[in-house]
């Protein structure tokens, strides 16, 4: 029975990866596959807000930080990479020139390489995450005290970023790349090669969002979202978890940040805010938190609602997110995955919920 | 098991990735203008921070639009705008002005506000060789081939702003702006002519935007005692400032405010008694004097209500609209480039005078300094003799680029050498 | 020393409209547990209100137009804190105990606020002059200046803080209000009606920020998203303070704003906001239930 399940689980995931990578790339148009690009780019950082805050029960106010870190450092190697082929023909990134910089920063010189990138799209954001954590949950700050932690930390980076301008182009961020790996961004084919770049890394992410939640691993972080108390007095280090998920949450964050870049084509100080933060809460919250598929789900939704809305009637688009923030959690507590899973649940066992039950009360103060 | 099953997967997703493009062939002609309409794009913020200003613009640009549609249209075509939201938001900017361009094939594009939001779509309009009428005052340094800019370069307004404060109210000055883009680069031009106009900088400040608290910085300007402040601060941060500023007892007299980003729409919310006597520089002033803008203020007031206020970015707005209709008449195109080569050389006879297209994509435009009144407009103290050539790449700022005629079809690093000197127009 | 008196002025000047703003949320906060991110709207309430009680006695009665204010601050508690109830009653009561819901909640009850304060008052700013009789201010010496509306802003906050203060130690509802925080269910087993203390408590909190609204409007902007600039900061100064006290929220609003003001004058505005958020990030590291933590025997917050 439960071999079936999981052939047929796996049968629903390869078909909906190829239907993403095949079929299509043929039906949109480019400029609906980018959008969709950028979604699943997104998707990919609600994957990771799902594993802290669905899974564990911490709500972090201020993930576009380790988005935005991503971003960056993708889009310093990209900047590099355009060398004198900008529009004023100076080796220097255009918004340096502009400010007076004359010389590259020394922590510029390394992200002429691909490989550095790479690896500081994981490593800031995890550093940063890490260290952060390690003093939070080390001194046991929790609740509420850890969400306007993380939202401090959003302010800090924002005005520290928006303050260097030269080293960082200030509020106008850092836009107008050239080429990705000797590849034109500005052709279709580029675009649809980081579109599939993008499907990859969400199938990848989901599949190791599974496997980490799916263990004993996961039943602990349950755990902890349920009754830390609890489960500190069971011997475990909820700190050391803790301090786990949310450092891999940020690295999940960094890869999303790094796939939006090329395929938005710019990364601003706004992005990593306060409001964009809320927002990735709301993807979650809306698919469904605890379910990584809701995760997925509630980002291409709530962003394709969000670009239809705000194209049909823009004058209405903030009464419709108030309105479906409030109605998630006053009548969809558990988002839209949560809802099908009762709907369809074959009968509500006792356990059942008393799991659902447990959910509900596990973002207590 | 899993593992090769992913391989597989992944393989697929390549192969797909290759042959997925060829399945469908799409028309990559852009058709402007199918049917009896012509669509234009509006791409300003109407939600977000943004919105207190960029409203303004999206209203005015449709009423320049529905008068050209009154009038009969544009070579027999009714004109539609495609209005789109850019929230606030840069990366939103660029995707919807892509989404303007490929999907609605607008003929043209109006809209941004801020610098960083022209910034984030200007990639856009390059690659897919576009075109974007850009109406708000910026830094300067920027010329591009797909952007018509009808606000000030720093020459029309940030430069004689300030020559005109050295002379007439003293040589010592302070400078406070918001910490972004527009406000660091206008500093460092005008630290630049403060050296070469024998003026003294008493004081540099930025704060965040949205910052609500001045008495700091009050302070701080009260210790410097300067003769003057440069403002460059921007929405919200100005009511707080001049409120404060009036609080700790400094009048106009004693030290006046020169601002470039407080207008009659923004004067709404300060309140005109809170700023009296304090200046602000710009082309277009609502009690210019001149017929077109009597006219244009009187449409402006029958359309929205007596309480609006027209103000610089919507004139500028205003004739952004203007301009273009009369480059695709005289065009007697759509097409981009075709239209882009027609507008230069044009004139209008703007509500703030007479304005000229020049070969580097920005106009000719008068230059003045107003002094704010107790119900929130501006008396012109101060007025150029004739509309002042724009001039893109300030000398003040050393750059290798000087300046740029695209009517050469060239690019900045083509004109390197050439600083203006085939900018040919002469002043109608 | 006068730039050290000015500059403790300018602290405490600084603190005291943290105060006010962060008194409703350490009532509504701190007291219920919920996170109202709405609070800045209906700041922005107490504001326009304000504006509006002008428009009135420009209209209608000119002659006392120094009135308007006077009478505007009343009717701005009042009407935020019916606003606060009907908000109490419709979204917040369902969430009692999910703390995190409510941020998520009253969130998007923010941005439905803002988009309704810009169809009825339109996306700009409006002016809010203040009265006549807080013009001006008291000059000691040379370039020592004290103004009319920032001392009236410390006695407003002052005010404010102990009437709080008295009422919840001295009245009979405010005695129900502490019991109903302590312990929800002995006070339930006692016959108190916990639905009313609970609608109460909160429409007094946002009562108490249609007052800081009408403050921040001698001073800031009122516009449609005006109130999003004291939002963060006023959370800050709750936990800062530490939950659950009124004069937690005093000594965070203080210390805050004393923090903000020395740091801006020895370095920039910028760098001194990221410097002091940095600051409380490492101070709650050392005090997690921070200046005046609340005493309880619970293994946990």
């Amino acid at each position: 029975m439960n071999r079936v399940k999981a052939y047929a689980e796996w049968l629903i995931f390869g078909a909906v990866v190829l239907v993403l990578a095949v079929l299509v790339p043929g039906l949109l148009s480019d400029f609906r596959l980018g959008l969709l690009g950028k979604f699943l780019a997104f998707a990919v950082l609600a994957l990771g807000m799902d594993l802290v805050w669905g899974y564990t029960g911490m709500l972090s106010l201020g993930h576009g930080v380790f988005f935005g870190l991503g971003a960056y450092a993708m889009a310093m190697h990209l900047k590099l990479e355009v060398g004198n082929a900008g529009n004023f023909g100076t080796d220097l990134p255009d918004f340096m020139f502009w400010n007076g910089v004359t010389e590259l920063p020394w922590f510029w010189q390394p992200f002429h390489y691909f490989g550095f990138t790479l690896a500081m799209v994981f490593v800031a954001p995890g550093l940063l995450a890490f260290v952060l954590g390690w003093l939070t949950f080390r001194n046991r700050i929790r609740g509420v005290y850890f969400s306007l932690l993380t939202q401090a930390l959003a302010i800090v980076f924002v005005t520290l970023f928006i303050g260097q301008q030269g080293y960082t182009g200030g509020t106008n961020g850092i836009t107008d790349f050239r080429t990705i790996l000797g590849f034109d961004l500005s052709s279709a084919a580029t675009q649809k090669g980081l579109y599939e770049a993008t499907v990859v890394c969400l199938a990848l992410s989901y599949l190791f969002c599974r496997w980490l939640t799916g263990g004993a691993m996961g039943k602990v972080l349950a755990a902890i979202r349920d009754d830390e108390v609890r489960v500190r007095f069971a011997g475990y280090d909820p700190a050391a978890y803790k301090v786990f998920i949310f450092t891999v949450s940020a690295c999940l964050a960094g890869l999303a940040g790094a796939l939006f870049v090329p395929q938005v084509g710019i990364i601003s100080p706004t992005t990593m805010g306060i409001v964009p933060s809320i927002e990735i809460v709301i993807w979650v919250a809306v698919g469904g938190r605890g379910t990584l598929v809701g995760a997925i789900l509630g980002a291409v939704l709530v962003n394709a609602a969000k670009s239809f809305f705000s194209e049909s009637f823009p004058d209405f688009w903030l009464y419709l997110q108030g309105s479906l923030f409030l109605g998630t959690v006053l009548f969809l507590p558990l988002g839209i995955v949560g809802f099908f899973q009762q709907w369809f649940a074959p009968k509500p066992t006792e356990e059942t919920e008393q799991e659902v039950e447990a959910v509900r009360e596990g973002v207590k103060l | 098991m899993e593992r090769r099953k992913l391989l597989k997967l992944t393989a697929a997703a390549g192969v797909g990735a290759v042959v997925g493009p060829q399945i469908l062939v799409r028309a990559s002609l852009p058709v402007y203008a199918q049917g009896s309409t012509v669509k234009v794009g509006i791409l300003h913020s109407l939600s977000g921070t943004l919105a207190i200003s960029e409203v303004s613009l999206k209203d005015v640009e449709l009423m320049a639009i529905e008068e050209i549609n009154k009038a009969g249209g544009l070579l027999g075509k009714q004109i539609e705008p495609v209005i789109e939201d850019g929230a606030s938001d840069w990366p939103n900017f660029a995707e919807k002005a892509k989404k303007l361009i490929e999907k609605d094939k607008v003929a043209t594009v109006f809209g941004c506000w801020t610098s960083a939001s022209r910034k984030a779509v200007l990639p856009v309009f390059e690659k897919l060789d576009h075109q974007l009428w850009y109406p708000v005052q910026y830094e300067g340094l920027e010329c591009s081939k797909n952007i018509f800019y009808t606000g000030a370069a720093p020459n029309q307004q940030i430069e004689p702003a300030v020559t005109w404060l050295l002379k007439n109210k003293g040589k010592k000055m302070y400078l406070l702006g918001s910490d972004y883009v527009f406000p660091r680069t206008a500093n460092a031009i005008i630290k630049s002519q403060l050296k070469k106009e024998g003026g003294t900088l008493v004081g540099e400040e930025y704060t965040p935007l949205g910052a609500t608290e001045y008495n700091t910085i009050i302070s701080k300007i009260k210790a410097a005692k300067p003769d003057s402040i440069f403002s460059t601060l921007n929405g919200d941060s100005n009511v707080a400032f001049y409120k404060q500023l009036k609080d700790a007892g400094i009048t106009a007299k004693e030290i006046p405010v020169m601002a470039v980003s407080v207008a009659e729409d923004e004067m709404r919310g300060i309140g005109g008694k809170t700023a009296l006597g304090h200046y602000a520089a710009w082309n277009y002033f609502q009690s210019v004097d001149t017929p077109a803008n009597q006219a244009f203020v009187k449409k402006f007031k029958a359309k929205f209500g007596k309480d609006r206020v027209t103000d610089d970015p919507i004139e500028a707005a205003y004739i952004a609209v203007q301009l273009w209709a009369m480059a695709v008449k005289k065009a007697k195109s759509f097409d981009i480039n075709k239209v882009r080569l027609a507008a230069y050389g044009l004139s209008l006879d703007a509500p703030e005078g007479r304005v000229t297209m020049n070969t580097n994509n920005h106009i000719f435009k008068t230059v003045r300094i107003g002094e704010i009144l107790a119900d929130g407009q501006f008396k012109v103290v101060y007025a150029t003799p004739q509309p002042v050539k724009p001039e893109p790449w300030t000398p003040l700022i050393p750059t290798p680029f000087k300046g740029c005629d695209w009517t050469k079809g060239g690019n900045i690093k083509a004109s390197l050498d050439s600083r203006d000197s085939s900018v040919a127009l002469t002043l109608p | 020393m006068e730039t050290v008196v000015t500059q403790l002025f300018n602290g405490l000047s600084t603190g005291s409209i943290l105060v006010l703003v962060a008194l409703g949320l350490a009532i509504t906060f701190g007291l219920m547990g919920v996170i109202n991110m709405a609070h800045g709207e209906l700041l922005m309430v107490g504001a326009y209100v304000t504006y509006l009680s002008q428009n009135f006695f420009t209209a209608y009665a000119p002659q006392y137009q120094g009135w308007a204010f006077v009478v505007a601050l009343p009717l701005a508690f009042g009407v935020a804190g019916l606003v606060g109830f009907l908000l109490e009653w419709s979204v917040i009561r369902f969430l009692y105990g999910r703390s995190l819901e409510t941020l998520l909640a009253t969130w998007g009850v923010s941005l439905i606020f803002q988009q309704l304060f810009r169809n009825l008052f339109g996306a700009n700013n409006v002016d809010v002059q203040s009265p006549s009789w807080l013009e001006g201010g008291i000059a000691l010496g040379d370039g020592l200046q004290f103004p009319f509306r920032r001392l009236f802003i410390i006695l407003l906050a002052g005010l404010c803080v102990g009437g709080a203060y008295w009422f919840l130690n001295n009245t009979p509802w405010g005695l129900r209000i502490r019991a109903v925080t302590q312990n929800r269910e002995m006070s339930a087993c006692l016959g108190i009606s916990t639905r009313r203390v609970d609608a109460f408590t909160f429409a007094l909190g946002s009562g108490l920020a249609g007052i800081a609204g009408c403050a921040v409007s001698l001073l800031g902007s009122v516009g449609p998203s005006s109130g999003l600039n004291y939002i963060v900061d006023a959370f800050m100064v709750v936990i800062l303070g530490g939950v659950g006290k009124i004069f937690g929220a005093v000594a965070g609003g203080v210390a805050l704003g004393e923090a903000k003001t020395f740091l801006e004058f020895l370095t920039s505005s910028s760098l001194a906001t990221a410097l002091v958020f940095s600051l409380i990030i490492l101070f709650l590291q050392i005090r997690p239930a921070g200046i005046f933590p609340q005493k309880g025997r619970g293994v946990d917050l």
